[in-house]
């Protein structure tokens, strides 16, 4: 098999108020063998994400929600219709972070990726690395890290790109269910000391709920957005909240139409 | 510690034991097969002609060795990055590993010379490939997740292949290498036979030739010992340098 390895394109984007524009995106994957059908991943789906927005997008296994991500971090190209925004910086489910690499040099990734010397990335990291509560864990190797502290490295790899927009695929379903809750409130603080666009792919409706401003609900495949939730309540937010648990069952209900 | 010298030990003196005891009933000519008792007495009584054999031996092993390193990474690393290349190269190195080698050698040594050049063509000849095969799979086997990280940092295909790829697949290069080190020994040696001036190859073929069995078992047991030495060495090595990719402590904590 052959990895395409082009830089990401992706339009930039002429309205300065907005991050990413989604616009009516079809997305198809051709048949690969005579056996095979062709999927349609995507039909006429549009997002918006305006700047410093969190928009998460739920939906069952399948409904093309990671393809929507590539498609906005330009790892992929709409059949149809036009996906234009700014640079958006990828984030996979699992951590994938350098075996061989210290938390802080794989934290620096993307300044290393900058053209920096080493010593240059691991300064320019290491203020971030200790605000978000890293200090301490910088030689470690990842093997040496449990699996929170490891997306943690993760989440601040991905800060440290300097992209404005993030494209989070299901950044905590490898983890269990207590760290997730601890990481899901983390994230939240992260965003508030250092605001960025957001988009957030999840299965998980309570997560979508605690973490956005926006949530958008797909339908099995192929996907379109069947409904939109405004979360406008400001973060930290509970779970058990009332007015979330109320929110939690629309969005159920809008996921089993 | 005791426990881990204890088994190997054990089933060597077993093994030792048992052929001593099958040359002793006479079921078989000791000039056929020599007692260890007489091995041991041939290792003690020619070292000093099997250490100098052992000299040109192991450069030829040592030299065959880099040469297929640098060879299998240069191969893999090409291979990896143009699938023209794959196309076309890949075939080729498959192919390579049909050569009847005990055929070939002798004319390799009419082409090359009875000189270093022929053994190294044939040790490296056998030894690249687990190279080439062991680095190409450590090279395809990074997280294709990882792959779209670096494409939106906006990594170049080099950069990708120098930060990621490559140090990826250094554990599969040096399983390549390890399993290079024993082929190169029986390479050389096979090189020896075809015609060569020193070496313990060419002892083994002067001692066969003088019936002198004692002695060429003496040889092969200093080409295993050699052997041995190489490969623990390497994966020291292994140890030392890469110790994030050492296999019992991988998977991490949950």
């Amino acid at each position: 098999m052959q990895t395409r390895l082009e830089a990401p394109t992706v339009e930039p984007l002429d309205v300065t108020e907005q991050s990413v524009v989604v616009d009516d995106v079809v997305r198809r994957y051709p048949a690969r063998s005579r056996r095979d059908e062709a999927v349609l991943a995507l039909d006429g789906i549009s997002v918006t994400v305006a700047r410093h927005e969190v928009v998460a997008i739920v939906g069952p296994s399948g409904c093309g929600k990671s393809t929507l991500l590539e498609l906005i971090c330009g790892l992929q190209q709409p059949d149809r219709g036009s996906v234009r925004g700014e640079a958006a910086v990828y984030m996979p489910q699992r951590d994938l972070l350098l075996p061989w690499a210290s938390a802080l040099d794989n934290a620096a990734l993307a300044l290393r990726v900058a053209g920096r010397r080493r010593g240059e990335a691991r300064a320019q990291a290491q203020p971030l690395f200790d605000r978000l509560g890293l200090g301490g864990f910088e030689r470690q190797r990842p093997d040496a890290l449990s699996g929170g502290m490891r997306q943690r490295v993760a989440v601040v790899r991905t800060l440290l790109s300097g992209r404005p927009l993030l494209a989070l695929d299901e950044p905590f379903a490898a983890l269990d269910a207590i760290t997730r809750r601890e990481l899901q409130d983390w994230l939240a603080g992260v965003l508030t000391a250092e605001p960025r666009s957001v988009v957030l792919v999840t299965h998980d409706v309570e997560e979508a709920l605690v973490l956005a401003d926006r949530v958008i609900v797909m339908s099995a495949r192929p996907g379109r957005a069947v409904a939109e939730l405004a979360v406008p309540w400001p973060r930290p937010r509970r779970a058990t909240d009332p007015r979330l648990v109320a929110l939690r069952e629309r969005a159920l209900e809008a996921l089993a139409r | 510690m005791t426990r881990r010298v204890l088994a190997p030990v054990l089933l060597l003196a077993a093994v030792l034991g048992a052929w001593q005891l099958y040359v002793d009933s006479g079921a078989v000519d000791a000039l056929i097969l020599p007692s260890p008792a007489n091995v041991a007495s041939a290792l003690f009584n020619d070292r000093a002609l099997l250490w100098s054999a052992l000299g040109p031996t192991a450069l030829e092993v040592g030299a065959g060795i880099g040469l297929s390193v640098a060879i299998g990474l240069v191969l893999a690393v090409s291979i990896h990055l143009s699938p023209a290349l794959r196309r076309a190269v890949y075939p080729l190195v498959v192919a390579s590993q049909t050569v009847p080698i005990v055929v070939v050698a002798p004319l390799l040594i009419f082409w090359l010379g009875f000189g270093l050049a022929p053994k190294l063509a044939i040790v490296a000849l056998i030894c690249f490939f687990p190279i080439v095969v062991n680095t190409l799979d450590g090279l395809a086997d990074v997280d294709p997740g990882l792959l779209k990280v670096m494409r939106t940092l906006g990594a170049t295909r080099w950069q990708t292949l120098r930060r990621v790829e490559l140090p990826s697949a250094l554990p599969g290069a040096f399983s390549g290498v390890k399993i290079s080190v024993a082929v190169a020994v029986i390479a050389a040696v096979l090189a020896e036979q075809a015609g060569a001036e020193k070496g313990l190859g060419e002892l083994l073929v002067l001692s066969n030739a003088e019936l002198d069995s004692a002695r060429s078992y003496a040889a092969v047991v200093v080409l295993s010992i050699f052997a041995i030495l190489l490969f623990s060495s390497l994966a020291l090595l292994e140890r030392r340098l890469l110790p994030w990719a050492n296999r019992t402590q991988r998977g991490g904590r949950p």
